[in-house]
């Protein structure tokens, strides 16, 4: 029997996998891409057929965290993504060949499949002194990305890493660390950021690239709207305690047992946009909000530097010495001018009392005149 | 002898009390809103929905401000010559620069009277050519933290780009300290025309209720002739 019989179907059907576990994988797919219910039979019918793409997962200035949200995908299997669904021609985490046989598979793969295989780059780029600060088998991470990149038929960026620089590119970015997008602007690229990215989004991707032929619809950071359309605050589960005004004051109180807001406890989930609350982590069991912490905003451009202080509510404001929040530098300035008024007050009350103003003026009383007709009388 | 003279239009003082009014309810709904320091109780009748309301109280309010800007701009070409645009950029003529050099002298106390005028004193016009680039910053970082809720929608096609040059916490801190700011204007608008209309004897705090300032004989002879 082949190993690996033509379309996705047969192929799980001779791992034991039934046509209804199929349908459900593909009805998970449909909802998470936001799609229509009446599109579940296309996505099923373009996954029975689908012959597997290779994939090419490379990983730069990583901590192989997105890797690791993979390894527990649970749908599917991670043994089926990469056996059934994709040729996952390529991952140093999982991949068997090392050394030199790994990068020579590398080569294998982009040169047999030029232009068709599809690519996912985690981790950031450090372009700094020539990209000296990642290497792979002695090659620069600029210089594997703007190959395999450049020849993919879509590259998919996984995680904050890859999609701006990330933790890496935190300031002050020592090694000039950036995102695929930044490094390679106008090729085919979805970004999919997140701490680690979402597999259930990711697998949903792929699934869409393979029905559609094409990447979904993104919002102007190039982020699949399906994933990515919508504010965490506003599909949250405390939600409703935000709008109540019942807030966590400090952590383990009253409140926090009770599952309140944590928007004083600093949680970024209004200024975040992703599907956590509906998608959730670890096959849906939980995920940070549903924890009982904030949202640090992983998702979102440059987050280790603008979502932070993460169990604060605004940024500090820089160079007032030791960081300082907008409210207390704010009263300072109101207490500060009002001061300064009240004492031009005075002076200029003294200076009336010893140098009348009327010694100045020729006529300081007002007088009303005949022609004004809405005038009163003039004192 | 002072003569009384109409000075400040109906749409000036109705968009100046419609301001008065918006920004102290925008600050005290805004500052809750960045930082809910009333703990409320879901036993009370006003604590069930008690974020929602002042969050609703806030954007309209906002929507409110913005109609009184609005038609204040549309005044500010349409209106007499104190309500005109020109008053913001005192500099730009001989006159004003003179008078804007006096004000400067008289809040320093380097003279003793403060330069008689018509309408706003230069170095009034000035404040409120920094107030009204506030104002303006103020709604466009507002409506763009507003238009989050869809990014599909009107106000985020409007202004949602500024997030690709801006992260939306900055934008909100930025939104959060202008408040600030137009609290320490309010401060020093109010400190001025209680000195001014003491020490000038014009009737500047009725005027803004009024329209009508006592104005010297010259000046009055110049309105007069502009009517």
């Amino acid at each position: 029997m082949n190993e690996f019989p033509e379309g996705l179907e047969k192929r799980l059907a001779a791992r034991g996998v039934n046509r209804r576990d199929f349908l459900k994988f593909c009805s998970l797919m449909t909802a998470t891409l936001a799609l229509p219910i009446r599109y579940q039979p296309k996505v099923a019918a373009a996954l029975a057929a689908a012959t597997r793409p290779a994939l090419i997962w490379l990983e730069f200035q990583d901590c192989a965290g997105n890797t690791e949200a993979l390894l527990r995908a649970s749908r599917p299997p991670i043994e089926k993504l990469v056996l059934d669904i994709l040729s996952v021609d390529y991952h140093e985490t999982i991949m068997a060949p090392a050394g030199k046989q790994a990068e020579k598979s590398l080569l294998d793969s982009v040169q047999a499949n030029k232009g068709k295989y599809l690519v996912v780059v985690e981790g950031s780029i450090p372009t700094k002194d020539n990209g000296v600060y990642c290497t792979v088998g002695g090659r620069s991470a600029m210089d594997i990305a703007r190959q395999v990149c450049g020849s993919a038929a879509a590259t998919i960026s996984a995680g904050a890493c890859s999609f701006y620089g990330g933790w890496p590119a935190a300031a002050p970015n020592p090694t000039g660390a950036v995102g695929v997008k930044d490094l390679m602007p106008g090729i085919p690229l979805l970004n999919m950021p997140g701490c680690p990215v979402n597999v259930v989004n990711l697998t949903a991707a792929v699934v869409h690239f393979l029905t559609f032929g094409a990447l979904p619809a993104t919002d102007q950071f190039g982020r699949p709207l399906f994933a990515y359309g919508t504010r965490i605050h506003d599909n949250c589960e405390r939600r409703a305690h935000f709008d109540a005004g019942e807030y966590v004051q400090e952590w383990g109180d009253e409140g926090h047992r009770k599952g309140w807001c944590l928007y004083k406890m600093g949680c970024k989930g209004p200024a975040t946009f992703h599907n956590c609350p509906t998608v959730r982590y670890n096959d849906g069991v939980s995920w940070p909000v549903g924890a009982g912490h904030g949202c640090v905003g992983c998702s979102e451009l440059g987050f280790w530097d603008t979502m932070s202080p993460f169990y604060r509510r605004l940024p500090d404001v820089k160079g007032f010495g030791v960081e300082a929040s907008a409210d207390q530098i704010g009263v300072a300035v109101v207490a500060g001018v009002a001061a300064a008024f009240g004492a031009h007050g005075v002076i200029s009350a003294i200076r009336a009392q010893r140098d009348p103003i009327a010694k100045h003026k020729d006529g300081a009383t007002p007088v009303s005149t005949e022609d004004t007709p809405q005038a009163g009388k003039g004192a | 002898m002072l003569r009384r003279e109409y000075i400040w239009q109906v749409p000036v003082r109705l968009t100046h009390w419609v301001n008065v009014l918006s920004i102290v309810v925008l600050s005290f709904t805004g500052y809750y809103i960045g930082n809910p320091y009333i703990t409320v109780s879901n036993s009370e009748w006003w604590g069930v929905y008690f974020m929602g309301t002042v969050r609703y109280i806030h954007f309209l309010f906002a929507f409110i401000f913005v109609a009184s800007l609005a038609l204040r701009t549309y005044w500010a070409f349409a209106g007499n010559e104190w309500a005109s645009w020109r008053n913001l950029f005192p500099f730009l003529n001989v006159e004003g620069r003179k008078s804007l050099g006096d004000a400067i002298k008289y809040y320093a106390f380097l003279r003793r009277e403060p330069p008689e005028v018509i309408g706003h004193n230069a170095l009034a016009g000035l404040t409120y050519m920094f107030i009204v680039a506030l104002y303006f910053v103020q709604v466009f970082t507002g409506f763009a933290l507003l238009g989050q809720y869809n990014p599909s929608g009107l106000w985020y096609k409007l202004t949602g780009w500024i997030f690709g040059l801006v992260s939306n916490q900055n934008i909100r801190e930025l939104h959060h300290i202008i408040m600030y700011l137009i609290i320490v204007f309010a401060l020093q608008h109010v400190y001025s025309a209680f000195l001014v209309d003491s020490e000038e004897g014009n009737g500047l705090m009725s005027s803004i209720f009024s329209g009508f300032k006592f104005l010297s004989k010259d000046l009055a002879d110049r309105v007069r002739a502009k009517r």
